[in-house]
């Protein structure tokens, strides 16, 4: 094993200084034998944690797999991602979680961690096996139906129960499935302008209600996934002003994108939930920065060409992120290292209960780290993208921010930019 | 002259007038014994229909017809990627014919915009969906003005189920930049609440149909489908008619010259009364013959044909 040598580096901001990586762990002192990095004009961070990405293995490899999407993941700065539930066949069972995670760890390019299905089938009718996932190899402790809500609501009380035995956790996608029925596009003027049929913010913001009051009643922990209006922020923020347990995540294309774009009807651009508006995108910001909402988590979906290219209706819903999604985070709050650090690996680490990711880089701890040229500009071109999908909707934007080296457990998964695998 | 007629806000009023005044030239000419043009001889004009339609396919191809362009009918059935070619692979083939032209008719919203984004021809809009349907609005408009001599300051209610028309969404852009105002009435479930903002901030919006009638230049109903009454937008065919049907007793709340419009197919004894669907006011006749003419002037100008 290798040790490295990352000379120069600016830890989360601060004044330049060396950090040398050696059996996986940060070290004090180097003793010659290292790898030399050239860290200078550098900002190191602890390596990103991801509490939502679909990587679609099992079932969808042609438009995702865990190693393509493990590449995607590194070349973004993550060193853990948690991969969902909806694959073909759905992971509701021990042996399809552990087949995820022993998929991941063979690729060994990010933790893989594979969330389970609340529900058979994400059916929303019967429990799946959670305790069986939670004690399988893949130590499943976050799940989720994302994707579907687990609309009823005795059965989501349920699970929200049961999960106290093993300390998981429910990470809802809140979406009243009624009030959405054939919805395309967030419900207001575009949605009337457009005749595309609406999802209004209400469907998302009364599950939460629900939630949080239902994890309040029986004493649980609740995840809110992909928050997306600036109702579901206030419900939030009060329910955390009352101690509920709720914490909540926010993509980086709710905290960028809006309806508006909606009018190219380029399905690219369909998302669930869908993008809202201006006011909505301004209150989720503010909210990231006080803590109402506690990360930001990718959603990453790939989708095969045929999916994208085609009528907006027809379209499946969901955009790419792992390899931008610092990027955004950086246009969005600024070189405020320490909040990114905090939003999109510290807490999302502490959340999922994940040992060895999220820790600041101080002798002693786990090699995870990702190294940040914070005065790079790209301009996103789908084709350099190492998702095997192509479904970014910011093509031909200029992005701040580029992810030079990428350590997992002190090990290189990218280097000058390029993965190491 | 503008390349594709995706929604009626494509058309400024210079443009949209252009083709009110060449459709009253095509018009001139039904009245003629042999009622052809050679202008669009050796073009060639593809209907492409994912939805029944006769009424509207028929209209397209006699338009393009009577310009003497070769007319290819193509019905796709089954309009999901999942059943059969997906509409990038037929706009491909499509472009690969040649077409000068696509006129599309689809139950997606937006699907003209997806194809005028693979083919190098003129799209046109032929109703995409609870979107638009903008010459439908280009005939009513010629039929208004025909009528009534003007459009600038006309007032006209278009009632019924906008929510989900294709043809109010069209209407109310292009009477707006024609100068006209539009009220939209129908009950709270049927009238978005943001049908202002989203359309013509000069819109209004009613919910009481009696109220409105009697300041109205052109009433509009639109086609209520029965099916929304299964989903709850109003409880009963009865009690949708008796608020927001035309009958004798509430055609005689009009003015005197005002007309009664309806873009068909018409569910007589629903949102109009049979009495009034045959009365003298209503255009509606009038309005299948109109939407020949309109379309041949959107063909011809499109095409490129110098007015």
């Amino acid at each position: 094993m290798t040790g490295f040598l990352i000379q120069g580096v600016s830890v989360l901001g601060a004044a330049p200084s060396d950090l040398v990586l050696r059996d996986g762990f940060v070290v004090s002192a180097p003793d010659g034998t290292e790898d030399v990095v050239d860290g200078s004009g550098l900002v190191a961070l602890p390596g990103l944690v991801d509490l939502h990405t679909h990587l679609r293995e099992p079932g969808r490899e042609d438009a995702e797999t865990v190693e393509t999407g493990s590449r995607a993941a590194a070349l973004g700065g993550y060193t853990a991602v948690f991969a969902m539930a909806n694959t073909s066949p759905v992971a509701d069972t021990a042996g399809v979680v552990e087949q995820v995670w022993r998929l991941g760890r063979e690729a060994g390019l990010v933790d893989v961690q594979p969330i389970g299905a609340v529900t058979v089938g994400l059916a929303g009718k019967q429990l799946a096996e959670l305790g069986a996932m939670a004690t399988s190899a893949a130590g499943v402790r976050i799940f989720s139906d994302d994707g579907f809500c687990v609309a009823d609501p005795r059965l989501m009380r349920r699970a929200l129960e049961y999960v106290k035995a093993f300390d998981g956790i429910i990470a809802q996608h809140a979406e009243e499935p009624r009030l959405t029925e054939g919805a395309q596009m967030h419900e207001g003027e575009v949605s009337t302008r457009l005749g595309l049929t609406g999802w209004p913010a209400v469907a998302e913001e009364a599950i939460i209600a629900r939630d949080v009051l239902l994890a309040e009643h029986v004493g649980s922990r609740l995840h809110v996934c992909h928050v997306s209006t600036a109702g579901s922020v206030e419900v939030l923020r009060q329910a955390k002003a009352r101690g509920v347990r709720v914490t909540a995540e926010v993509t980086p294309h709710h905290l960028l994108l809006t309806d508006e774009l909606a009018a190219s009807y380029d399905p690219v651009f369909k998302v669930n939930p869908p993008l809202r508006t201006a006011a909505d995108v301004a209150a989720l910001r503010q909210a990231l920065v006080d803590g109402v909402i506690d990360v930001v988590a990718t959603d990453h979906a790939p989708h095969a060409v045929e999916d994208k290219e085609c009528e907006w209706a027809y379209a499946r819903p969901g955009m790419l992120g792992l390899e931008t999604a610092l990027s955004i985070v950086l246009s969005v709050l600024g070189e405020r290292w320490d909040l990114i650090a905090d939003r999109m690996s510290r807490t999302p680490a502490r959340i999922a209960g994940l040992d060895g990711h999220g820790t600041d880089l101080a002798v002693g701890s786990p090699a995870n780290l990702t190294l940040v040229d914070p005065s790079a500009r790209r301009v996103v071109d789908p084709a350099e993208l190492a998702s095997r999908s192509r479904n970014t909707p910011y093509t031909g934007t200029t992005l701040p921010g580029r992810i030079v080296a990428t350590f997992l457990r002190g090990e290189p998964t990218v280097l000058d930019g390029k993965a190491v695998k | 002259m503008i390349k594709h007629l995706r929604s009626a806000a494509d058309l400024d009023l210079a443009t949209a007038t252009l083709i009110l005044d060449t459709a009253g030239e095509m018009a001139a000419l039904a009245g003629r014994e042999v009622k052809k043009l050679p202008t669009l001889r050796g073009r060639t004009v593809v209907n492409l229909f994912y939805e029944d339609s006769t009424r509207t396919r028929i209209s397209f191809e006699a338009a393009a017809k009577r310009l003497s362009a070769d007319v290819i009918n193509f019905s796709a059935k089954g309009s999901s990627v999942s059943k059969g070619e997906s509409l990038k692979d037929t706009a491909l083939t499509l472009q690969a014919m040649g077409a000068d032209a696509v006129v599309i008719r689809h139950s997606a919203s937006g699907a003209p915009h997806r194809l005028a984004s693979w083919v190098d021809g003129s799209v046109i809009n032929a109703g995409d969906g609870t979107h638009e349907h903008p010459t439908q609005a280009l005939l009513d408009a010629y039929t208004m003005r025909s009528r009534l001599g003007r459009l600038a300051g006309l007032r006209v209610a278009i009632v019924g189920d906008v929510l989900h028309s294709r043809v109010a969404r069209s209407n109310v852009l292009l009477l707006t930049t024609l100068g006209a105002h539009v009220t939209l009435v129908g009950p709270p479930t049927l009238v978005p609440r943001d049908i202002a903002a989203a359309l013509s901030p000069a819109t209004k919006v009613s919910y009481d149909l009696d109220s409105v009638l009697p300041d109205m230049d052109v009433v509009m109903m639109l086609r209520v489908q029965t099916e929304r009454m299964q989903d709850s937008y109003f409880p009963s065919a009865r009690e949708y008619s008796r608020r927001y049907g035309l009958d004798l007793a509430r055609m005689r709340k009009l003015p005197e010259h005002a007309i009664v419009m309806h873009p068909g197919p018409m569910n007589r004894g629903m949102e109009i009364a049979p009495e009034v669907a045959d009365s003298s006011r209503s255009t509606i006749v009038e309005q299948v013959a109109n939407g020949v003419s309109a379309r041949m002037a959107v063909l011809y100008l499109l095409l490129g044909g110098k007015a």
